[in-house]
């Protein structure tokens, strides 16, 4: 009696899935996650692919719609190789941060591995992605798939206009430039170009109507000593006009550059809006997976404790999800860097542990949220308003930190050793914690590289600036290579000056003429 | 209630395009594999899928990147042990840095991926030069028409069989025994007649007995369909592969000391350009080779183009070895007989005579095509390209291509003069198939 009034409680039994049940779990687990962690989310639309179809959304970097170049077809055999060698497993799931939110789920995975990724990717990355201040501020989730649709048709109408070969050299180079084509600190400009003309025509307007000629009789400012030259002030005009400096090298050679066709600028533009889009989700990777992976197992567990699912199922949702979160220590051959999914699930369930049971220790270091109780508001404040970078520097835990027996190795090219700086103890925990988190800041870790000038009205050099930090200079191959793409967008002269970011002096320069 | 959508089915193959454009890209690599692999490999083998390492060239994606050689850093690294701060760790020899660049490590020279066969054969034409129109015809895979084949239960509605499909119902109707036509006519006749007579019990009752059997029949006839499914017939349609013979090809190749390595290669593409063509146009093709000095031997494909050997060079024995074995092996009636020779063109004075008498006589006759391809160096290209003198064996067998029409012959220094001893061959194409 008892067990057959348990059978009838399970969302599903089996491992074969169909979309009744698909749907059925869905709507259990949505309930259950808006009601249990308060999640927010968008709609969520579900798709059924092929192992096959999975590995061309991997191509074309996880969008359901791409333009076509031969990068992607190269990212495709790499994967296709890797997957039918063995060498790879393919994801069960990929979601797009879109409204819907799409989902995609392997039509291989089984009934228990359907409701995992469900939870995974259809409440807790949707979730991220809606509530994340980066995605909310720098991303356009309503309208994604329609602009990469625009992009897709775009630049094939390019292809048969122009050509093959014209349209694969403009976006070779901004491919090239894709890293340095994204707005870090700044929202681009909104104005459209309509707007834009209707201001310079009100100022134009406001002159006219303020003129007055007896402004030119007044005797020119005194130059107070040897302050500025013409040309320096020439030249700081002209910055001025041009915003320079400007990190957004793509940005910048859009809207400047003299030699591209409104076709070709418009190709650019669509390689920046789209580096743009995958800005935060760099940021945010072991956020966004460990607020995934938060999310799935307690969801899962709750279900289960509830007598929603077998404990087979269980079980296999268990094996998968520890599979997932593995994190091999440094010298095991299985290590390859940290895994965010780990990481960020630790410090979640973490922050869960701070807040109803703190130790002294977490009193100390979290004297905010140790010992709330209510963690689920403190996990929420963490999903919308931290990247990787500051949550590591706000969360990452002593106890953590000895869970995992973190240590800091300082590596100098010129030295032949690894030097230990810290490690797990009273001394360390500050500095490991604010090592870690510099290593998941994307604008530490990335050249600096910004265009410092340009003579507009000379020989049109372009000048580029690398400023270095930590003595950590640009591979040469391959700056060289780049260097010559931005060329081809700027049509004349190029110089990238390194600059050493303590002292300011200069340590090299690349000029494309030389190359 | 979330939105699903099957997407299991929709169109594969969604990355082809970047596909091709990457092939594109790296064709001067693959190009060279190709070549590779025809040098090195069968000649029946050209004409399939082949695996190619990942090209090097051309498929970088440069970006500005950071130099791991200098500067100072710092790692993160889980599942400290021993360490204390102060330790110093020597570094590992080649190229340290752990952690920092997973996945980069793989060698790329494991990577290689299949290119299917047509794009194997497209690369490999690119040298040869040949003519869209011919590309396309040996890229074809056999050619199939569809034959009757008797009937099938199952089909396309355009494909019905009216007359079977009628002889089953009619025969179906007769064994259930659905009520004709003319019987309920009869009935219906009868209630009339009787309801024509003036009223009475009887009369009724018989009334109503006969409407009974009326509907009876009628719900009979109701149940069993004039044409059911069941009846119905498809003609069916076998694809048959367009009847054509055997044939059979005789690579003949001089093998002495002259023949170098780059000889040898272009020997190659010749003799895969026409196994291809014979393949296309034969559902059997046999390859014979034969190599000669002063004499002739029948060997391996292997052994044909890796083994040399000394001697002096006598032309003719290795016309008589083809012809020996055509007698033995390959009788005329039942098999196309194609020849393709290769030479540097150097031979025993006194035996051309002989060539020519074996080749007028014999050969020809038997043959449906002889090539004979003279390799000259590049040098000579220009000196020789078309006049009439040459080497002893070209000048003998200038004779016989007056004679004969389907003698080509060619001097060939580079990949691209392959083609045009093929030419008349390709050019024939719709006599050809009838003659088979």
């Amino acid at each position: 009696m008892v067990s057959q009034a348990r059978k009838s409680e399970l969302l599903f039994s089996g491992s074969d899935w169909n979309f009744a049940k698909l749907s059925r779990v869905y709507d259990e687990i949505e309930a259950l996650g808006l009601e249990e962690l308060r999640l927010d989310i968008y709609p969520v639309q579900m798709e059924v692919i092929s192992s096959e179809q999975m590995l061309d959304a991997y191509s074309s970097v996880g969008m359901p719609l791409m333009y076509r170049h031969w990068s992607f077809g190269k990212r495709f055999l790499y994967d296709e190789l890797l997957y039918r060698k063995g060498a790879r497993g393919l994801a069960y799931e990929l979601v797009i941060n879109s409204n819907p939110c799409i989902v995609y789920l392997m039509e291989e995975n089984t009934m228990a591995l359907q409701a995992l990724v469900t939870a995974h990717a259809a409440l807790g990355h949707n979730h991220f992605f809606k509530n994340n201040h980066l995605f909310r501020q720098w991303t356009d989730a309503g309208g994604i798939l329609s602009y990469l649709d625009f992009a897709k048709s775009y630049i094939a109408r390019c292809e048969e206009r122009h050509g093959l070969a014209a349209v694969e050299a403009i976006l070779d180079s901004a491919h090239a430039l894709m890293e340095q084509g994204v707005f870090r600190y700044h929202r681009p400009p909104r104005l459209s170009s309509e707007q834009q003309r209707e201001g310079l025509r009100e100022r134009l307007e406001y002159e006219e109507r303020s003129f007055n000629d007896l402004w030119r009789t007044l005797p020119p400012p005194q130059e107070s000593g040897e302050t500025k030259t013409g040309i320096d002030e020439d030249a700081a005009e002209r910055k001025k006009s041009l915003h320079l400096p400007e990190e957004n090298l793509l940005y910048f050679l859009e809207k400047n550059s003299l030699i591209l066709e409104p076709w070709q600028r418009e190709i650019v533009r669509i390689v920046r809006v789209i580096a743009q889009y995958f800005y935060p989700q760099r940021q945010t990777q072991v956020m966004n997976e460990g607020c995934a992976t938060f999310v799935h197992y307690t969801l899962m567990n709750t279900l289960f404790d509830r007598g929603r699912i077998s404990e087979g199922a269980m079980l296999e949702i268990l094996r998968n999800h520890s599979n997932v979160v593995f994190q091999p220590a440094y010298d095991d051959p299985r290590f390859s860097g940290i895994n965010p999914y780990a990481l960020g699930l630790d410090m979640m369930q973490d922050i869960q542990r701070i807040s109803t049971a703190p130790t002294a220790e977490d009193r100390d270091w979290f004297p905010d949220i140790a010992g709330r109780g209510d963690w689920r508001d403190t996990l929420l404040d963490a999903w919308a308003n931290h990247r990787d970078e500051s949550f590591i520097r706000q969360y990452l835990s002593p106890a953590l930190i000895r869970k995992w027996r973190l240590f800091v190795l300082a590596d100098g090219a010129d030295e032949p050793h690894y030097e230990v700086a810290s490690i797990h103890n009273e001394r360390g925990y500050a500095k490991i914690r604010s090592a870690l988190a510099q290593s998941y800041d994307i604008g530490a870790s990335r050249p600096d590289i910004q265009v410092v000038d340009v003579d507009l009205l000379g020989d049109r050099h372009l000048r580029l600036q690398h400023t270095v930090k930590d003595g950590v200079m640009l591979e040469g191959e391959s700056r060289d290579a780049t260097l010559r793409h931005v060329r081809n967008l700027w049509g004349y002269d190029v110089s990238l000056a390194a600059i050493d970011g303590g002292t300011g002096a200069m340590l090299s320069e690349r000029w494309t003429k030389e190359l | 209630m979330p939105i699903f959508i099957d997407r299991r089915l929709n169109p594969k193959d969604k990355s082809l395009g970047n596909r091709q454009r990457f092939l594109r890209r790296a064709r001067e690599d693959l190009k060279r594999s190709v070549r590779d692999h025809v040098r090195t490999g069968r000649i029946a083998d050209v004409d399939r899928e082949h695996a190619v390492p990942m090209p090097r060239k051309g498929i970088n994606e440069p970006t500005f990147g950071n130099d791991k050689e200098t500067g100072r850093r710092q790692h993160i690294l889980p599942g400290n042990r021993t360490f204390s701060p102060g330790d110093l760790i020597a570094k590992p020899g080649g190229g340290g840095g752990y952690g920092s660049a997973p996945g980069t490590t793989a060698s790329e020279d494991d990577f290689r991926f299949v290119l299917s066969r047509e794009e194997v054969l497209d690369l490999f034409f690119e040298d040869l030069e040949l003519p869209d129109l011919v590309k396309l015809n040996l890229k074809q895979i056999l050619s199939f028409k569809p034959r009757r084949a008797g009937f099938s239960a199952s089909g396309a509605p355009t494909n019905i069989n009216v007359g079977r499909t009628m002889r089953n119902s009619h025969g179906r109707r007769i064994a259930l025994r659905r009520p004709k036509e003319a019987e309920l006519d009869a009935i219906a006749q009868q209630i009339a007649e009787l309801e024509a007579k003036p009223a009475s019990a009887a009369v009724s009752e018989s009334i109503a007995a006969l409407r009974e059997a009326f509907e009876r029949l009628e719900r009979r006839r109701r149940r069993i369909a004039y044409v059911d499914p069941v009846d119905i017939r498809f003609n069916r349609f076998d694809p048959q592969p367009v009847p054509n013979a055997s044939a059979v090809m005789f690579c003949l190749m001089d093998v002495s000391g002259s023949m170098g390595e780059r000889e040898k290669d272009l020997a190659k593409r010749f003799f895969v350009l026409l196994h291809l063509f014979l393949t296309r146009r034969y559902e059997r093709t046999e390859v014979v080779f034969i190599r000669h000095t002063h004499e002739a031997k029948e060997v391996d494909e292997h052994t044909f183009f890796y083994h040399t050997e000394s001697g002096g060079t006598v032309v003719s024995t290795a016309l008589e070895e083809m012809h020996r074995i055509i007698e033995e092996r390959y009788p005329v009636a039942e098999w196309n007989i194609y020849a393709a020779q290769a030479s540097d063109g150097d031979n025993f004075a006194t035996d051309s005579e002989r060539c020519i008498e074996l080749l007028d006589r014999k050969l020809m006759r038997l043959c449906q095509y002889f090539a004979y391809v003279e390799i000259i160096d590049e040098r000579e290209s220009h000196i020789f390209g078309s006049t009439e003198n040459g080497t002893s064996l070209w000048r003998a067998y200038n004779a016989v291509d007056g004679k004969w029409p389907n003698f080509q012959m060619r001097r060939i220094a580079a990949p691209a003069d392959i083609y045009p001893v093929f030419r008349e061959l390709f050019a024939r194409q719709p006599d050809l198939r009838k003659s088979a």
